[in-house]
């Protein structure tokens, strides 16, 4: 019997292709969507994984100098020999690759030197010239030192690592560590921490990889698009399957008459449907794949740039994007059809052969479609003013989104129906009143164009206010023309000798890392000089905030600081013995941890030992070219050692350009789905059109005009629904900004709008519906009178 | 002469191979006519109705309406008779779904810019169909909407009415009372009347009757 029942749900399919292609298309392009971001953030994540995992960033406690400069290996030696399990770390640069030193031996189980790729014996890897472990792209870099180089695909991307002792001498640190790492279990009665090294003190493990934070708000709103996206494909396999259902009654009835229990057919359409998922999905997850292949070197430029995370540019296989991408596609396909499943569970067997017209149905149903619209929407309503967590915030965003979806044919039956009372002439009124009653048939391809739509707005709106935000902070934070970066004292020296009186200012820069009310923090000191005065933007201040802060009473601090610690002015900061109170609150943005400034004298006075090594320095612009090969000259400083501010912001904005070349390929790809769903309704609504344009046809108008007609059909629905997209996605675009954003990583990014690039997305979305509709319409123009005329005929 | 059809031959493809419905049929229809076409099903009735109603071409032969030859008329003329000069009721009523009452018997009229609503008014009052005018043809019997049907297609006060069958699916009460609804308005209007139908009796009503057997007028 099971064979025979599936023999015959199946043969729907054979006799519908067009809705089977729907269906795996749909699930197929959700998937790729979805795996293919998904793809994208755990193939980077995975680098930064890498990067914490051999350097031990945020899983172990750590010592590090209370002056920030290095740590002599006495010291080092002095607390092992006094049973502290510590492993000394030391980092420096050479040829742009990050060379790691960490010692094997003492170095807590998991860190690098203890998981290095095959061939990594500790004799070699200890003794003679050493072995330098790296990415083929590291070691390439490396090539010249003085080291056996060993590839080892495990090592994060552009750093290499090595026994310290090797470290010590390539990067010639003789003597010095920078910090250590302690071990999670530690001998009891070991002595104070002050007896033993009073100048170092304990960094709490922080849980994660600083890169990893920092980068997370790029993830988040590519998750938050890759789910848009799949939202999009779900429409579109729900309006199949529902279809599939509806047009299978007759047969479901005639089986069920048959003797074919109502549970054993529902085991078998979950079957059946499990199998087209499980194809669909593998279809998917390979799509994926290719999309997150060609999107990934322009991510990896992105953050490289913007965050210096290093990530490869390179995709890796990963066994568990095809079991997540398989989940997703099978529980896409369960959402879809859960509707459908329900509908045929309560169905009762002599009811389930009535066909009902997709317009009746939808009757029906839009009392409680209505409903639940409502009631979503004023829930977000009331979440836009309350909400302020993250859940919270995307709780509005579902809310918000869905409850939009649903209320789409709805506000659209009205304007049809008001266009309708507007027009006198008979093919206009005969088009609103049409098009109304077509909108049933559309309404799941309209409502996947406006989630489409809006989130190519929100996040249009989003990347936009970030690129003007950020460009707009580098103007204020990168005020200096030229920066310079010494390596030791004697050539700061040679340096501030040569650069005086050469230049207008010189400015240095220097912080530390200290815990503001427990959250780590860096201090700067500020030299009162107008180049702050002038450039930096406040939030909140008092009255004469720097004023203030060069009295040596008060502190600056950044949003990210004000928020956590929930610091405003004239709150007061404990520095060390010292208390200033807040005198000004500034905008920071994508740092993620906290950043406050006091002046120069008090910062020297609490912090003798921290080295000047980086300096901003006041010329003409015209100038910084040969100012920096005059110092290359005449005092033998390298120009890798400075930084023209011009060519930093040039180089941020080509980091954004690439940001935009991703997102803007997810535009594209998320507006495409749309259009294909437009496309798939129509071609669907199509074979039901005939008996309707029939009639149309034979009292007088050409089937020329009513293709025509088909087709401004779909562009004004398209419109429409584009129009209600922008208010939708300006939401989406502002729970982005100022709820989750916020609540993730700690500071709020103005919004601003973008009109030229909304009404773009607008002849977008309307050249997606004009595609999408071409074909369908150009098929009813040309279908052949025979049949139009089977419609009439009375011998049917 | 209203209509004119001389030598019609229509052949179409079939499964088995080419079919000829029609063999050379002449057929002519005065002002104020009103003609019964019976025959078996298959026999080509249907056919030759929508050539007439130029909702199809014939393969050979000529259509004299008005003395124009509707054969040699393309698409967009044929169309513009169709809302205009000629008028089709179905036996499917085929009304538009989406229009209420009123605006379904004003659509053709409207269409061909001969609407007239004093006219409309009158054939929705005559038609007994006032008290229905907001509703959609969903919501009347099938009766009502076939005059409906009679209606939207005498609105554009048209020449020639053809009607294919337009009572059979109506019960017997119901099927008089319509014919004779649009047998009085088609007099009043002094248009011909050319009707496809199987029933001697309704037949016998019209003024003159061809009989159509294997494609050829018996």
């Amino acid at each position: 019997m099971t064979r025979t029942v599936f023999t015959a749900l199946l043969s729907h399919w054979r006799r519908n292709p067009l809705q089977l292609f729907t269906l795996l298309a749909g699930l197929a392009l959700a998937t790729a969507l979805w795996s293919g971001v998904q793809a994208i953030n755990a193939e980077a994540r995975a680098s930064y994984g890498a990067a914490a995992a051999t350097l031990g960033e945020g899983q172990f406690n750590q010592l590090v100098s209370d002056t920030g400069g290095p740590i002599p290996q006495s010291t080092y030696i002095a607390l092992r020999r006094a049973g502290w399990q510590v492993s000394p770390v030391l980092e420096g640069r050479i040829n742009g690759q990050r060379l790691v030193g960490l010692d094997p031996l003492t170095a807590p189980g998991g860190l690098g030197p203890v998981t290095l790729g095959e061939g990594a014996e500790l004799d070699a890897f200890l003794g003679g010239a050493g072995q330098v472990f790296g990415t083929p792209a590291t070691l390439e870099a490396l090539s010249g030192i003085e080291a056996e180089l060993i590839l080892s695909p495990d090592v994060a991307p552009a750093t290499a690592l090595t026994d310290i002792g090797v470290a010590q001498r390539l990067l010639q640190r003789e003597g010095e560590v920078d910090r250590l790492i302690v071990a999670q279990i530690q001998p009891v009665g070991r002595p104070a921490l002050d007896d033993i090294a009073p100048g170092l003190s304990r960094q709490v493990a922080q849980g994660g990889s600083d890169i990893g934070r920092l980068t997370d708000s790029f993830h988040l709103n590519l998750t938050a698009f890759g789910l848009l996206s799949f939202a999009v494909g779900i429409f579109i396999v729900n309006g199949a399957i529902g279809l599939a259902f509806e047009q299978r009654r007759p047969v479901i009835r005639t089986l069920r008459a048959l003797g074919v229990p109502l549970r054993r057919l529902m085991v078998l359409i979950a079957a059946e449907l499990l199998v087209l998922s499980l194809v669909a999905g593998t279809i998917g997850v390979a799509l994926g794949y290719v999309i997150a292949a060609l999107l990934l070197p322009d991510v990896a430029a992105t953050l490289r740039g913007l965050y210096g995370a290093d990530v490869a540019g390179t995709l890796q296989l990963r066994a568990s994007w095809w079991v997540t991408g398989m989940c997703v596609a099978v529980g896409g396909t369960l959402l879809a059809a859960s509707g459908a499943f329900l509908a045929l569970a309560r169905m009762p067997l002599l009811a389930a052969g009535q066909a009902r017209a997709m317009a009746v149905a939808a009757g029906q149903t839009a009392r409680v479609q209505a409903g639940v619209a409502c009631a979503l929407l004023l829930l977000s309503l009331i979440l836009g003013f309350t909400a302020d967590g993250l859940v919270g915030g995307f709780v509005f965003l579902g809310a918000m989104l869905v409850g939009a979806s649903l209320a789409l044919p709805l506000i659209l039956d009205h304007v049809l129906r008001f266009g309708q009372r507007l027009s006198k002439r008979a093919t206009s009124q005969w088009f609103w009143a049409d098009t109304r009653q077509q909108l049933p048939g559309l309404s799941l391809a309209l409502m996947a164009l406006l989630l489409a739509m809006a989130a190519n707005v929100g996040v249009s709106t989003m990347v936009s206010s970030f690129r003007l935000t950020f460009v707009a902070f580098l103007d204020q934070r990168l005020s200096a023309e030229l920066y310079v970066s010494t390596e030791d004292a004697a050539q700061t020296a040679t340096f501030l000798n040569y650069a005086e009186g050469k230049v207008n200012a010189i400015l240095p820069i220097r912080s530390v890392e200290i815990a503001v009310r427990d959250l780590p923090t860096e201090l700067f000191a500020g030299r009162d000089h107008s180049t702050y005065r002038d450039n930096w933007v406040m939030l909140d201040a008092s009255a004469a905030p720097w004023d203030d802060v060069h009295s040596g009473e008060s502190i600056m601090i950044n949003e990210q600081l004000s928020r956590r610690a929930d610091l405003n002015i004239g709150d007061v900061v404990q520095v060390q013995a010292r208390a200033y109170s807040v005198s000004g609150i500034y905008g920071d943005y994508g740092n993620p941890i906290g950043q406050a400034l006091i002046a120069e004298g008090e910062f020297d006075a609490l912090f003798p030992n921290v080295d000047t090594t980086r300096f901003g320095l006041r010329l003409p612009q015209n100038e910084v070219s040969d100012f920096v090969a005059a110092m290359e000259r005449d005092i033998n400083l390298p120009a890798s050692a400075t930084i023209n501010q011009a060519n930093i912001k040039a180089f941020s904005l080509s980091i954004f350009d690439r940001t935009f070349t991703v997102t803007g390929a997810l535009n594209v790809l998320t507006l495409a789905v749309a259009g294909f769903a437009i496309l798939m309704s129509l071609l669907t609504l199509a074979t039901m059109r005939v008996p309707q344009l029939a009639p149309v046809w034979a009292v007088g108008m050409t089937r020329q005009r009513i293709g025509r007609l088909e087709l401004a059909r779909a562009v004004l629905l398209a419109a429409l629904t584009s129009l209600l997209a922008l208010p939708l996605g300006l939401m989406l675009a502002w729970a982005l900004l100022a709820i989750v954003n916020v609540a993730a990583f700690g500071w709020k990014l103005p919004m601003f709008l973008f009109a030229f690039e909304y009404l773009k997305l607008f002849g977008f979305g309307l050249l997606a519906a004009l595609l999408a509709a071409l074909w369908p319409s150009y098929r009813l123009a040309r279908t052949p009178p025979s049949d139009l005329l089977k419609v009439f005929a009375n011998e049917r | 002469m209203l209509l004119s059809a001389r030598g019609i031959t229509k052949t179409f493809d079939t499964a088995d191979g080419p079919f000829q419905v029609l063999r050379g049929v002449d057929l002519t229809l005065e002002a104020g006519e009103t003609l019964a076409l019976t025959g078996e099903s298959g026999s080509g009735k249907s056919t030759l109705l929508h050539l007439i109603g130029g909702l199809d071409t014939p393969d050979a032969g000529e259509i004299l309406i008005d003395d124009l030859d509707i054969a040699q008329m393309d698409d967009t003329a044929r169309a513009a008779l169709r809302c205009g000069a000629v008028s089709v009721v179905f036996q499917q009523f085929n009304l538009i779904p989406s229009l209420t009452v009123a605006d379904n018997i004003a659509f053709q009229a409207r269409l061909s810019g001969r609407h007239d609503a004093h006219w409309a008014a009158e054939l929705a009052d005559q038609m007994g169909l006032a008290p229905q005018l907001r509703k959609y043809p969903e919501q009347l019997s099938g009766g009502q909407q076939q005059r409906v049907a009679i209606a939207r297609a005498l609105a554009p006060k048209p020449k020639l009415v053809l009607a294919d069958e337009p009572t059979g699916n109506l019960d017997e009460a119901t099927a008089t009372s319509v014919l004779d609804l649009m047998l009085e308005l088609v007099a009043d209007t002094g248009a011909g009347l050319l009707m496809v139908t199987h029933s001697d009796r309704l037949a016998a009503r019209m003024s003159r009757r061809v009989h159509l057997a294997r494609g050829q007028i018996a």
